[in-house]
């Protein structure tokens, strides 16, 4: 994000013309240009923790044949923040990545509370209120 | 199979998934819980989980180089992720109440049912004018989008409240079946609210990533999300659907989306076969 705006504010002369400076309007298409760059970061920290996770993984269970054909429900214990933290500390290849998988799924959630704030700068009540709605379903469906 | 070669095969092949999702606009999800289930033999419940998490980082990780090209819609996205959160919430709810041979069915049905609307979609010029809602305006979801001579084309919205209904149908289909329901969402958009095709495919991306969020909470309490399966998955899904956004301009849609039809059909055929002999 520095990055941008250090190329972007000393650029005298803007690709294209508008009425008001660039830089200083606060439209849709600006909103939507923070917006997907949030999101590339969260899905980057999210995709790299995963990684770090998975080579991990393969490389501690390397010897054992892959098995999914059976479902057991024991990965829903790694959602216990506690025992998530402890197995963290002892460095657990699946922890870490649960951690990642954590941060994809605050990537959304992420994007829409920073609509939530756009749309109250663009001073727009409608989606405000519309983007809010959609914020407090999604953390009420997370943290029910 | 040992563990890193299944790894290596999975990941390929969910960078094959992701591609073809990202280029038709339909999601990775929609292929990917076929290839899980009858190529590598995973339990339904963790091919759905691994596909949810891999629907969120397609939507997110693609959405960069969709915004780049201007042409989603933020407004249309948000009102209509009301619908669609509602409904993954719902759906997610469903998805533990319905038994496993049920959900192969299911998926089976909406796969036929993909291959039958981008058949029919690949086959029908985008109409020129329709009639447009009044509330198009007053809800601020008329804009434009760029056109092939570097100019903007504007356009309304039509049928609000049937895209509205539409929407939650479409979340509870990606709740209950851990895919990002694309398919519907666009057919939502560009059916029947009459949004043009491409920015119906982009604000439908836009939009995946929020629903699936909304029940990725619940499919995480239930033990769905398997790590070891989730990380080729999620990584995999994602490197092919940022190749895909990266080449969505230049591709040739309707050839693509001909391949596609074929690929979901016969998908569809064998997952609902599967289901029927209890074999999933």
């Amino acid at each position: 994000m520095t990055k941008e705006q250090k190329t972007a504010a000393p650029s005298p002369q803007p690709k294209t013309l508008r009425s008001t400076p660039p830089g200083t309007r606060f439209d849709d298409r600006r909103m939507e240009i923070i917006i997907g760059r949030l999101l590339q970061t969260g899905v980057l920290l999210a995709s790299a923790t995963v990684l770090a996770g998975g080579v991990r993984f393969l490389f501690e269970h390397r010897n054992q044949p892959a098995n999914y054909r059976i479902f057991s429900s024991e990965s829903a214990n790694l959602l216990h923040p506690s025992r998530l933290i402890h197995l963290l500390s002892m460095g657990d290849a699946s922890a870490i990545i649960q951690v990642g998988i954590l941060l994809l799924i605050a990537t959304p959630v992420a994007r829409v509370a920073f609509a939530v704030i756009g749309f109250a700068i663009e001073r727009d009540r409608l989606y405000t209120f519309v983007s809010l709605a959609v914020l407090v379903i999604l953390i009420a469906a997370l943290f029910r | 199979m040992p563990i890193a070669l299944f790894t290596s095969l999975v990941f390929v092949g969910s960078l094959a998934a992701g591609l073809l999702g990202a280029l038709t606009g339909l999601g990775g999800g929609v292929v990917l819980v076929p290839l899980l289930t009858i190529v590598f033999h995973v339990d339904i419940r963790y091919a759905i989980g691994a596909s949810l998490i891999s629907v969120i980082a397609t939507s997110s990780g693609a959405a960069a180089a969709y915004v780049r090209e201007g042409f989603s819609n933020i407004r249309i996205g948000m009102f209509l992720e009301v619908a669609t959160t509602l409904g993954a919430v719902f759906g997610a709810f469903l998805a533990a109440r319905v038994p496993t041979r049920a959900l192969a069915i299911l998926f089976g049905l909406v796969l036929l049912y993909s291959a039958w609307l981008s058949w029919q979609q690949s086959h029908h010029p985008e109409t020129a004018t329709h009639p447009e809602n009044p509330w198009s305006n007053r809800l601020r979801m008329s804009s434009s989008y760029p056109d092939d001579n570097g100019g903007q084309r504007v356009y309304a919205v039509d049928r609000i409240p049937a895209g509205f209904a539409t929407m939650f149908g479409a979340g509870t289909l990606s709740g209950l079946l851990g895919i990002g329901s694309g398919a519907v969402k666009v057919l939502a958009m560009d059916r029947i609210m009459r949004v043009p095709f491409k920015v119906s495919t982009t604000t439908s991306n836009f939009m995946i990533g929020v629903t699936a969020a909304a029940s990725a909470g619940i499919y995480l309490k239930r033990g769905y999300i398997n790590p070891g399966l989730a990380f080729p998955v999620m990584l995999g899904v994602l490197a092919g659907s940022l190749l895909g956004a990266h080449f969505l301009v230049k591709a040739r849609v309707s050839l693509l989306r001909t391949i596609f039809t074929f690929v979901i059909l016969a998908l569809g055929v064998e997952m609902i076969i599967n289901g029927w002999l209890g074999r999933s």
